[in-house]
């Protein structure tokens, strides 16, 4: 089976900040978007039960090649990252019309992509990326299963209270959830065999696309302002057992001498 | 909430996958129990084996041999992350890890392949004994005694004597055991043996009760006849002695690199205490004589990284590093002590409690002036090397 999993490589989660055009500046440093590790962990699990090969693609500054070599080092087989000055910008749609491109170029049986971005969290790539290329589309998944025979694809799809079963026949796009299941840690081994696995880097003269189709002068949106939330006070979350949570919060107020 | 600390500079991609991966596995997995385990003095066996699952135990070993093919500058990584998160498992780990590498480049090929697989996952946990209740910084003059036995087709050794001090030793698997085949012989009669838990004659004596790192178990071991089949013999008859100092002397760095993440992690304690502490109308952190403990708390902690950084350098180009990696670990662990001292200074009241991490710190620090060489062992160490420089000849 070969799976192919859509990565972003996204600022490390607090540490977003926006450029001088009010976009979220990526020249910072990225990390795998958290959503896309589940989905990946689903595709290891399956190739490592079935069989097959875990195709990592990814549309990005130079700084997406870390996250693509954690990825590689989790136990993907290959990357693959399209980098082109000319995308800075982009809208949705531009970026769909990339990922579209580079998807024709590809071979897969399932496509499989995370619920939404922490930078971003349109979620419309996915939907908008099965549309284009005429895949059926899969959404919210916990649990994928592939059939022996290699033709269709059942997911278990959450809504509130409950899931649906769904079947589809491949090649099919699969948008996944967190209860899909942790993503591991990558091994120390698998670091080291990481740096032989091939990283195939494309521009977007390579995928056949017009510079001018994408990026900021193409965009279908444009951002007139962004406005941070109110300031707020920091908070301290304790998350741990009643008695540890009580004992934790008679300390914190101590420490402040507010008892 | 940890602050990242400035050490991913010079480094490469695959070192620092490796630092971020530790750092991330040592946050979420290591750091939520160690208040926890040093209360209960308990180790924590279940943890050990994550670490061998991630493959922290195999890290600078070569492939070849079944090791991660990292060097030793990505270990010092590993440490300083173990060390920053818990010092007692940063020990646990670095002695399991001392116990194997005298295998690795002493062993036979039928020991390594007996002896490495079970150390390198983790399955097995290893314990370095040398010292013994009248020998500690004169290891050479160690008494654990071993005599030829067994028959010519079944050769083997009686182990007679103890050691004392064995960290890990309660709960390992596995022991590399220093015994003499002849007192009068002093250094030239040490030798190394590979001991299994379970073997008759072989027994646990009272358990250390520790100031630190106390969830790192640590005990006595009773030899009483015990029967060690010669083919578990490490290396030659008298060469045990060298055995020793070659690992212990790449120990250091592994203890040096631990002590600059215990420093690094009372640094940030500190610094984020003085944020949030304010005393006669502002916070601590607008206090000079407070930034200047700080800053010189910083420089204390920049000069273990650069030193410690520096020795595994040089090992990993092959150099001699006895002397590198003395001077290593006595500025590291010495960093670590005043380092948290003045963390537990900058928390006030708070810092002398147990319900605050830092007094831990402090307690922590302490024992790696002591162990795997003393400091004052390391002074005669590098003094002998910066002599011979001089002489030509070693004075020691
Ligand atoms: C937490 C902990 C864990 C340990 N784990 C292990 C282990 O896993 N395996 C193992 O084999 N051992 C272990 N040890 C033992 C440790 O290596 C010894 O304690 C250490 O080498 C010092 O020996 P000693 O305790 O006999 O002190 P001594 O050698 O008696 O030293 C006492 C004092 O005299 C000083 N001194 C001694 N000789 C000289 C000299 N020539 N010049 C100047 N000063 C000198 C020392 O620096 C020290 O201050 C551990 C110790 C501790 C505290």
């Amino acid at each position: 089976m070969r799976i192919l999993v859509l990565l972003k490589a996204v600022p490390v989660v607090g540490t977003e900040r926006l450029d001088d055009a009010l976009r979220t500046d990526r020249s910072v440093a990225l990390e795998a978007n958290g959503n896309d590790e589940y989905v990946l962990e689903a595709a290891l699990k399956l190739t490592e039960a079935h069989g097959g090969e875990v195709t990592l693609l990814s549309v990005g500054p130079p700084g997406a090649m870390d996250p693509l070599r954690k990825a590689l080092a989790m136990g993907a087989t290959r990357a693959v990252h399209v980098a082109d000055e000319a995308m800075r910008g982009s809208c949705y749609v531009g970026t769909a019309r990339v990922l579209e491109a580079a998807l024709r170029r590809l071979e897969y049986d399932l496509v499989f992509a995370g619920a939404d971005t922490s930078d971003g969290q349109g979620g419309v790539i996915a939907p908008a990326l099965a549309a284009r290329l005429g895949l059926p589309y899969l959404s919210y998944a916990s649990r994928i299963e592939p059939a022996p025979d290699g033709r269709t694809v059942t997911i278990r799809r959450l809504r509130p209270g409950g899931y649906d079963v769904l079947e589809a026949p491949m090649p099919a796009l699969v948008m996944g959830t967190q209860v899909l299941g942790e993503p591991r840690y990558p091994s120390l081994r698998g670091i080291m065999q990481a740096r032989n696995k091939e990283i195939r880097t494309w521009t977007l003269a390579d995928l056949g696309l017009d510079a001018r189709s994408v990026g900021a002068g193409a965009a279908t949106t444009r951002v007139l302002r962004a406005e941070p939330p109110a300031q707020r006070a920091g908070a301290t979350i304790i998350r741990e057992a009643p008695e540890t949570a009580v004992a934790q919060v008679i300390d914190l107020l101590a420490a402040r001498r507010l008892i | 909430m940890t602050i990242v600390s400035p050490v991913a500079g010079g480094l490469a991609d695959e070192e620092r996958l490796l630092q971020e991966t530790v750092r991330d596995f040592a946050r979420r997995e290591v750091a939520p129990g160690v208040g926890e385990r040093d209360e209960t003095e308990q180790f924590d066996r279940v943890l050990f084996t994550k670490m061998g699952e991630l493959g922290l135990t195999a890290v600078p070993f070569s492939e070849e041999v079944g090791g991660a093919g990292f060097g030793y500058r990505a270990w010092t990584l590993v440490m300083e992350e173990m060390g920053y998160a818990d010092m007692a498992m940063a020990v646990a780990l670095s002695v399991h890890v001392l116990s194997q590498s005298p295998v690795i480049r002493w062993g036979t090929q039928e020991q390594k392949e007996r002896w490495l697989p079970e150390m390198l996952t983790g399955t097995c946990l290893g314990a370095f004994a040398l010292t013994e209740p009248h020998a500690g910084s004169d290891a050479a003059a160690l008494r654990l005694r071993a005599t030829p036995a067994g028959s010519p087709v079944a050769p083997t050794y009686h182990l007679q004597g103890s050691k004392v001090w064995i960290t890990n030793a309660p709960d390992a698997d596995r022991y590399l055991v220093f015994a003499t085949v002849d007192p009068a012989a002093g250094p030239r009669g040490i030798t190394a043996f590979l001991v299994e838990r379970g073997t008759p004659g072989f027994r646990f004596g009272r358990k250390e009760r520790k100031l630190g790192i106390r969830s790192s178990s640590a005990c006595e071991l009773l030899f009483e006849g015990a029967e060690v089949p010669a083919a578990n013999r490490l290396g030659e008859e008298g060469q045990g002695y060298r055995i020793a100092l070659s690992a212990l002397a790449e120990g250091r760095i592994s203890i040096a690199a631990a002590c600059t993440g215990l420093a690094q992690a009372a640094l940030d304690a500190a610094a984020r205490y003085l944020t949030e502490r304010t005393a006669f109308g502002r916070p601590l952190a607008e206090q000079q004589g407070l930034r200047f403990m700080l800053a010189e708390m910083a420089q204390k902690v920049a000069i273990a990284r650069a030193m410690t950084r520096a020795a595994a350098e040089a090992k990993d180009r092959g150099e001699s590093i006895g002397e590198a990696s003395s001077l290593a670990k006595w500025t590291a662990s010495d960093a670590a002590m005043a380092v948290t001292t003045d963390a537990v200074q900058l928390f006030g009241g708070y810092g002398y409690s147990r319900e605050f991490p830092v007094e831990r710190m402090m307690r922590d620090a302490k024992g790696a002036q002591i162990y795997e060489g003393t400091n004052q062992i390391h002074r005669l160490i590098v003094a002998d090397q910066v002599l011979k420089r001089v002489t030509g000849e070693s004075q020691h």
